[in-house]
């Protein structure tokens, strides 16, 4: 591993240190070797510290619906309430991704520069959404292939030019496939189930709706991660729109919850 | 996660004196992970009539704590033929947690339990049971996960003689911020009162909790099923 614009040669080697050993300059200091221990002095492997949790996507009869919370998790901590995990790019696709918060801010800088690209060249093409996954997917590999991964779970969905439904992933590992629904996170094991019972590709908006409300509910219920507090992207051919934040109804009324321990003293 | 959890209670419980009795609350999360895997526990346990553990921590060690402290308890107060004294019965529960420093490769019972009641002698009293053994008898206490929130209301806001009412809503209070917050802590709000009159349960869903910041407001809306049951 060297950096860019550095040759490392026999003069600039200190005199007790193997001239195989490749060198890296310190920051104002004398070069160093590179080590396993010290990695050459940059950071690779990463933690992610604040990060989304499920998305979940599924495709209806005039397009795709996704939806997630608003919640940016810090640890355990419930630390930001108001973040918007999805993001339109160009008019027929939104990107949203669960994971780390700031690498996804990154992503949305590249699909930035896509767009400026496209209106600078000013040829009437515009992105469609499987150009947007097949180009992050290549992005997400080769940052894994570099052990710097972006460290997010992506979900692409849209509709071409051609008025077909898109709808693909892109996993932290360079992962991609595209599908009739698709779930992020807590949102692959609870939600998916019920997407394969009840979604169908020409399923009507309320339905529709209606099934990732109650997929968002069980993710609620369920996942330690999460708030009552959700957008929901809807893209036709006509466009995408973004929701503004809403809460769902939540069920608590049952007899068996009013006192679980009433036959078992002592349980939880 | 290298091994397989524990299910951890990652919890709120608070516990307050007023002027009468006192006033126990806890939240209804259990988590394993990530993963709830219940939504509406009770971690308010009866030791006696007149005396109840609320629990965070370990969920075994807790459980295993209160269990043999209500079986003492039970053979305590048939030899005093009254209600025991609630010092006593927070004593046996201090008595086990130091006792058993050894356990679990040295760590000992991952158990930090608010034992409160009410008795004739002292009427209400709190005692705090950290992890560690310690037993402290205190005017309030908070543990869990969840408590690290809401240090600085409890500072700030608890007042010593409130009513009956007040306390019940201090103690709703307290909880539902430290739920907005800790994603270990959530689902209802479960409280115990107990005075001479005895001990009264009550239950408060999200639908009657107060809203925070940046949170929505679900007041309004009806208990929602769906046609789905989970």
């Amino acid at each position: 591993v060297v950096p860019h614009g550095f040759v490392p040669t026999e003069s600039n080697a200190p005199g007790n240190v193997d001239a195989n050993v490749p060198l890296v300059p310190s920051s104002g200091g004398a070069p160093f070797a590179i080590t396993e221990h010290n990695q050459g002095g940059f950071q690779h492997t990463q933690y992610p510290y604040v990060t989304g949790t499920s998305i979940l996507a599924l495709k209806y009869k005039y397009g795709v619906m996704i939806a997630c919370d608003m919640l940016g998790s810090y640890g355990s901590t419930k630390r930001y309430k108001s973040v918007e995990r999805m993001q339109t790019v160009g008019k027929n696709a939104v990107l949203a991704a669960s994971g780390e918060c700031s690498d996804f801010k990154y992503i949305l800088t590249l699909m930035d520069g896509l767009t400026t690209d496209d209106y600078c060249l000013d040829d009437g093409q515009v992105l469609t959404p499987q150009e947007i996954c097949s180009y992050l997917t290549r992005v997400i590999y080769n940052r894994r292939n570099k052990f710097d991964p972006l460290w997010n779970s992506i979900i692409v969905g849209g509709v071409g030019e051609d008025g077909d439904s898109y709808l693909g992933t892109v996993g932290m590992i360079g992962t991609s496939y595209t599908d009739s629904h698709i779930a992020t996170g807590f949102g692959a094991h609870l939600a998916r189930p019920l997407f394969r019972e009840r979604q169908y590709d020409d399923m009507p908006e309320d339905e529709a709706k209606a099934l990732l409300d109650d997929a968002l509910r069980v993710c609620y219920y369920r996942d330690k991660q999460s708030i009552n507090k959700f957008q929901v992207a809807n893209i036709t051919k006509d466009g995408a729109t973004i929701s503004e934040p809403y809460a769902l109804s939540t069920a608590w009324h049952y007899n068996a919850f009013v006192n679980p321990a009433a036959h078992a003293v002592g349980t939880w | 996660m290298d091994k397989i959890e524990a299910p951890h209670t990652g919890t709120t419980i608070i516990a307050v004196t007023y002027d009468g009795g006192i006033v126990i609350g806890c939240d209804t999360r259990v988590s394993i992970g990530n993963f709830i895997s219940n939504r509406a526990s009770d971690k308010i346990t009866p030791l006696c009539e007149n005396v109840f553990l609320a629990r965070s921590g370990s969920a075994p060690d807790t459980q295993i704590v209160s269990d043999i402290v209500r079986h003492m308890v039970h053979q305590h107060s048939i030899e005093m033929e009254t209600n025991p004294e609630v010092k006593t019965v927070a004593n046996l529960c201090m008595q086990i947690t130091y006792n058993n420093k050894g356990a679990n490769h040295g760590h000992g019972l991952s158990a930090a339990m608010l034992c409160a009641g009410w008795d004739k002698y002292l009427g209400g009293q709190v005692f705090a049971l950290p992890i560690g053994g310690s037993m402290i008898s205190v005017p309030w206490g908070i543990d869990g996960s969840g408590s690290t929130y809401i240090w600085g209301f409890l500072d700030a806001e608890f007042k010593e003689n409130m009513t009956r009412e007040e306390a019940e809503s201090f103690c709703i209070t307290a909880i539902s911020l430290a739920m907005a917050r800790d994603g270990s802590s959530g689902g209802m709000v479960r409280l115990v009162t107990v005075n001479e009159q005895g001990a009264f349960r009550k239950l408060t869903t999200c639908q009657e909790l107060d809203t925070f910041h940046e949170d929505m407001d679900v007041r309004g809306l009806q208990n929602g099923l769906s046609g789905m049951v989970v």
